[in-house]
């Protein structure tokens, strides 16, 4: 059985169809990137793979019926501006998920938050308080956050948002380190000219699913996102 | 000023018994209202006090002990106003003030039916230390206990919830069960504070103390502890001035911590100036 299977989810936002009836399977160590434009149910479909919102239609399975540690990095967080937490705080959070049994989190756990944060350039920033972070230090703080959390899959909504061009390198390079030590990367993205040249497979929807497989497949099909920036990147890709 | 009184004062075990309740539910309300406070919930703490108000005057009219009966119903009112909130945000904020000012008035009309508007009714909403019984501090310290145990041993989740509770989700925290946990907990520290703080004023124990300390600490560990410990000393001092005053508990209470708090929004101006000021220096 595959790592993780969607089949025929149908979700509805107000009579409209966010997700139509979409199924595909990926397997353990593939790096998925899911495209489409802005509206087109990425999201919708994510939150629904992480279980934050309930599909109309369909179900998700994990291999083995065992829903593994997932890291996720949302596409935006609503966090109050006077919310008191440190840099510190906010990526060791990501440990939550190996806090069985209550209480406070351990050395290992500890360490690990650090090791996310050295990874991301934020180490000197622990102490700093999270609301008076720039928007690229917050986000970086946020991946940290998602690296403590994963174990077998990470999953990214548009992490390069608002990040400056050599962390985006750096961020495309660990991820994809990430990946080669077997972890499932599920990623939505806006760029494809990078993204393509790291994933394996690709998801492109608009509700309802227009083409999923192989990214060979995809650079050789005429579904390219209408969008004419993107239409000149994947050329160029191709 | 009567400075002398407070010994006086601190003979009488009834005192004691009034400190130790204070002290008690002024740690738990400071602790439990950070969360309560980031998570916007600060209305469901003022609502459920006014439904005490409310199930404690008709607990007095029917003669059964009132600690006892009042604490499972409130706990069920809890659940159900965390519901309310969650189902629509606006249309819950009002349905939480419809609650409450009904149960107001439930409250007020049983007194003013049976025994009339007198001391009892004013006891229960504004307070009064002679109200408490040996019974009451027994329950006191039962809750606060678990209260306290299940605050520390759900810091850690409690903080990832209050954070990004989508984040919390997907990591596999039943965020609703917590939610769940706090609201009760909640229900808890308003029933058994508000013999001695008054339900009109409890939520004020609830609600003054995180906010002062979010203005003093950046980060959350700091704020949860600095709310605890302002809570307390507000509490000793608001106590030993309604001594020297002879003033309610429950008011001297609340305004100890209302001048701590504009101290503390004065000095946080200040820090902001004396850095521009430094800023300006250097360039």
């Amino acid at each position: 059985m595959s790592f993780l299977n969607v089949s025929n989810i149908t979700s509805c936002y107000e009579e409209k169809k966010a997700v139509d009836n979409v199924s595909f399977a990926i397997d353990e160590g593939d790096y998925l990137c899911i495209i489409g434009e802005n509206g087109s149910g990425k999201s919708t479909l994510m939150k629904i793979i992480l279980g934050l919102i309930k599909a109309d239609i369909g179900k998700i399975e994990f291999s083995n019926n065992k829903r593994p540690q997932i890291g996720y990095l949302p596409q935006q967080t609503n966090v109050a501006k006077d919310f008191p937490a440190n840099v510190g705080e906010v990526v060791l959070s990501g440990c939550i998920n190996k806090r069985r049994h209550l209480l406070f989190y351990n050395k290992a756990e500890r360490m690990l938050a650090m090791e996310n944060m050295q990874k991301l350039n934020i180490l000197d920033l622990k102490n700093k308080s999270y609301n008076e972070l720039s928007f690229g230090q917050q986000r970086r703080a946020l991946i940290a956050r998602a690296l403590c959390a994963a174990d077998k899959l990470i999953v990214l909504d548009e992490p390069m948002n608002g990040l400056d061009a050599i962390t985006t390198k750096e961020l495309y390079e660990l991820i994809e380190n990430l990946n080669r030590g077997g972890m499932t990367v599920i990623m939505i993205s806006h760029d494809l000219d990078n993204v393509l040249s790291y994933a394996n497979k690709v998801l492109y929807m608009d509700s309802k699913l227009v083409f999923f497989g192989e990214k060979e497949g995809y650079l050789k099909t005429s579904y390219k996102l209408t969008n004419s920036k993107y239409c000149v990147e994947v050329n160029n890709a191709i | 000023m009567p400075f002398e009184l407070i010994p006086v004062y601190l003979k009488f075990t009834f005192i004691w018994r009034a400190i130790i309740v204070g002290l008690l539910t002024s740690l738990c309300a400071g602790l439990i209202g950070v969360n309560l406070v980031l998570k916007r919930y600060s209305m469901i703490g003022d609502g459920l006090s006014h439904v005490g108000f409310g199930i404690l005057a008709i607990t007095v009219v029917i003669g059964l002990p009132p600690l006892q009966t009042a604490i499972p119903i409130i706990l069920i009112v809890a659940f159900l106003l965390l519901r309310l909130r969650e189902n629509s945000k606006t249309k819950g904020d009002a349905a939480i003030a419809l609650i409450s000012v009904s149960a107001l008035a439930i409250g007020v009309t049983t007194f003013s039916l049976t025994s009339g508007m007198n001391s009892d009714m004013s006891n229960y909403m504004f307070g009064s230390i002679l109200t408490l019984t040996e019974s009451d501090l027994y329950v006191c310290i039962v809750t606060s206990t678990i209260v306290l145990l299940v605050y520390v041993l759900f810091y850690a989740k409690n903080f990832a919830l209050t954070f990004d509770s989508d984040f919390a989700k997907a990591s596999g925290v039943r965020v609703d069960l917590y939610n769940l946990f706090t609201a009760l907990m909640t229900a808890l520290i308003v029933v058994v504070g508000m013999r001695m703080m008054g339900a009109m004023l409890i939520s004020g124990l609830i609600i003054f103390p995180p906010l002062t300390a979010i203005r003093l600490f950046k980060s959350y560990k700091m704020v949860a502890i600095a709310s605890g410990v302002l809570s307390t000393i507000c509490f000793i001092i608001g106590i030993l001035a309604s001594f020297v005053l002879s003033t309610p508990v429950g008011a001297s209470v609340i305004i100890t911590n209302l001048c701590v708090f504009c101290l503390c929004l004065i000095i946080g101006y200040m820090k902001i100036l004396i850095k521009k000021h430094n800023r300006r220096l250097r360039m």
